[in-house]
């Protein structure tokens, strides 16, 4: 209760207040809703709705999930030769500044519109952070205790699993954080330009000036974000609980 | 760093090795380990390729795992079963006084436990060479003074060499048979120095003129290289 109370009391004092503009008419109402017209809008399109979040939660996941597999994979493969690294990472850095809006119709082009174009996009924007924060994590494995596993004789497989990988894990996991965000992210957009599911309800809300079904929309992207966020939050305490500083409160 | 240097230890020495920062005593247990490889000359033990363990300046335990999966890491390495290899980490365990706490994790030691776990790492391949690296020198002095003791012990009960490299004089002539003290340039060796102290080094030892003595050797052979 300590922990859900303080964020709660804002919530609900921004909604009083929108609740109140709006119905003053301090603010015009085809800007924004009502909280209660956005509710009512929920109510009234929930099954259009909810298999819209369905489509966006399963567009963002596959490719969070995508992100993930290849980002550390790209992150250890990186990690093995200094040349290899200076080879390929600066292109990862470019990739991570194209902005995805611009080439979202590229993805359309490539995979046409629907699923594929949705998960292409949310893997594109959210790969990046996996990589950058899993290569830190693994060069910065203490030095000493790489001397330990050569002294023993552990081949170099067994030590990138047995130390390499886990002693990346906080920072694998902070990644994560960031990248499950920008998978959702990405798959709106995704959706904006070849796709069903939420990013598609606000551009046709949008077109048929609906604000209350827009709002609807983009508060359940939100809630995806934030559960998808609550889900790597759950892993890192229940991985980290026993070693690690972040998760020792 | 170390040129022209040379040094025979026989099997089953307590060699103590003393010197300024940055003279070479890192390096010199590194090659022993052959975690680096020398530029130029030779290391030879005999007979043939003896076990080496390494014990660091901090304990160095990976902390997602348990004690005991710690102190049997070595074996698991080397390809041992997991009934085997706990029951060696086990029996060291117990013989550095930790078999309560196998099932903790290195956040939830105290320092000096967490240098016991290490030292139990090093035991559980039963090396007949121990290298060990300043191990003591961030643990407060009642700590390191049991974990003195308690090393001695094993020592004598194992038959092991063990090159201990130290910044402290006392520690060195407390636990060695023999201490050598290196100069600050290039690793001579500006004193090799054999201890007599009985075999037995208990704590009632600390208080000994003999000890004093012992000590006051090295001391010599330091101030001359700190002078420089």
């Amino acid at each position: 209760m300590k922990r859900i109370l303080p964020p709660l009391i804002p919530m609900l004092l921004a909604i009083a207040i929108s609740e109140i503009a709006v119905r003053q008419a301090w603010i015009a109402s085809y800007l924004v809703p009502t909280p209660s017209a956005v509710l009512m809008a929920m109510i009234d399109s929930r099954v259009e709705l909810w298999q819209a979040f369905l489509k966006t939660s399963s567009g963002a996941l596959l490719g969070f999930a995508l992100s993930t597999t290849l980002g550390v994979a790209i992150a250890v493969l990186l990690s093995s030769s200094r040349r290899i690294q200076r080879a390929f990472y600066p292109y990862a850095v470019f990739f991570q500044t194209v902005p995805i809006i611009a080439i979202a119709p590229l993805l359309v082009i490539w995979f046409g519109y629907g699923m594929k174009t949705v998960i292409a996009s949310a893997f594109v924007v959210s790969i990046f952070p996996v990589i950058a924060n899993t290569l830190t994590g693994i060069l910065s494995t203490d030095p000493a205790l790489r001397d330990m596993f050569r002294l023993y004789g552990a081949s170099k497989r067994t030590t990138l699993f047995k130390l390499s990988l886990p002693a990346a894990l906080p920072q694998i996991l902070t990644g994560l954080r960031v990248a499950s965000g920008l998978a959702v992210i990405g798959a709106i957009v995704g959706e904006f330009i070849g796709g069903e599911g939420l990013g598609s309800v606000v551009d046709v809300a949008r077109t048929q000036q609906r604000v209350d079904k827009v709002f609807a929309a983009v508060l359940l992207a939100s809630i995806l974000g934030l559960a998808l966020f609550g889900l790597i939050n759950l892993i890192s305490n229940h991985t980290l609980r026993r070693w690690h500083a972040s998760e020792q409160a | 760093m170390l040129a022209d240097f040379s040094l025979d230890v026989e099997a089953g020495e307590f060699v103590a090795i003393l010197g300024p920062s940055g003279c070479g005593k890192s390096t010199l247990l590194r090659l022993v380990a052959r975690l680096i490889e020398p530029d130029a000359g030779t290391i030879t033990t005999f007979p043939g390729q003896p076990r080496a363990a390494f014990v660091f300046q901090d304990a160095q335990l990976l902390p997602w795992r348990s004690v005991l999966d710690n102190a049997a890491l070595p074996l698991e390495l080397q390809g041992v079963s997991k009934d085997e290899r706990y029951a060696a980490a086990r029996e060291v365990l117990g013989q550095v006084g930790l078999s309560e706490a196998e099932q903790r994790y290195p956040a939830q030691l105290s320092g000096g436990m967490r240098m016991r776990v290490s030292l139990a790492r090093a035991l559980v391949t039963q090396p007949s060479l121990l290298l060990m690296d300043e191990p003591f020198a961030a643990l407060d002095e009642i700590t390191r003074f049991h974990l003195e003791v308690q090393l001695r012990k094993l020592w004598q009960a194992r038959g092991m060499t063990i090159l201990f490299v130290t910044h402290s004089i006392s520690e060195a002539a407390f636990l060695a048979n023999r201490a050598i003290v290196l100069s600050r340039k290039g690793g001579q060796i500006k004193l090799d120095h054999l201890i007599h102290l009985p075999l037995e080094r208990t704590n009632e030892l600390r208080s000994d003129p003999r000890l004093g003595q012992q000590m006051n050797a090295l001391f010599g052979a330091m101030e001359e290289e700190e002078d420089q």
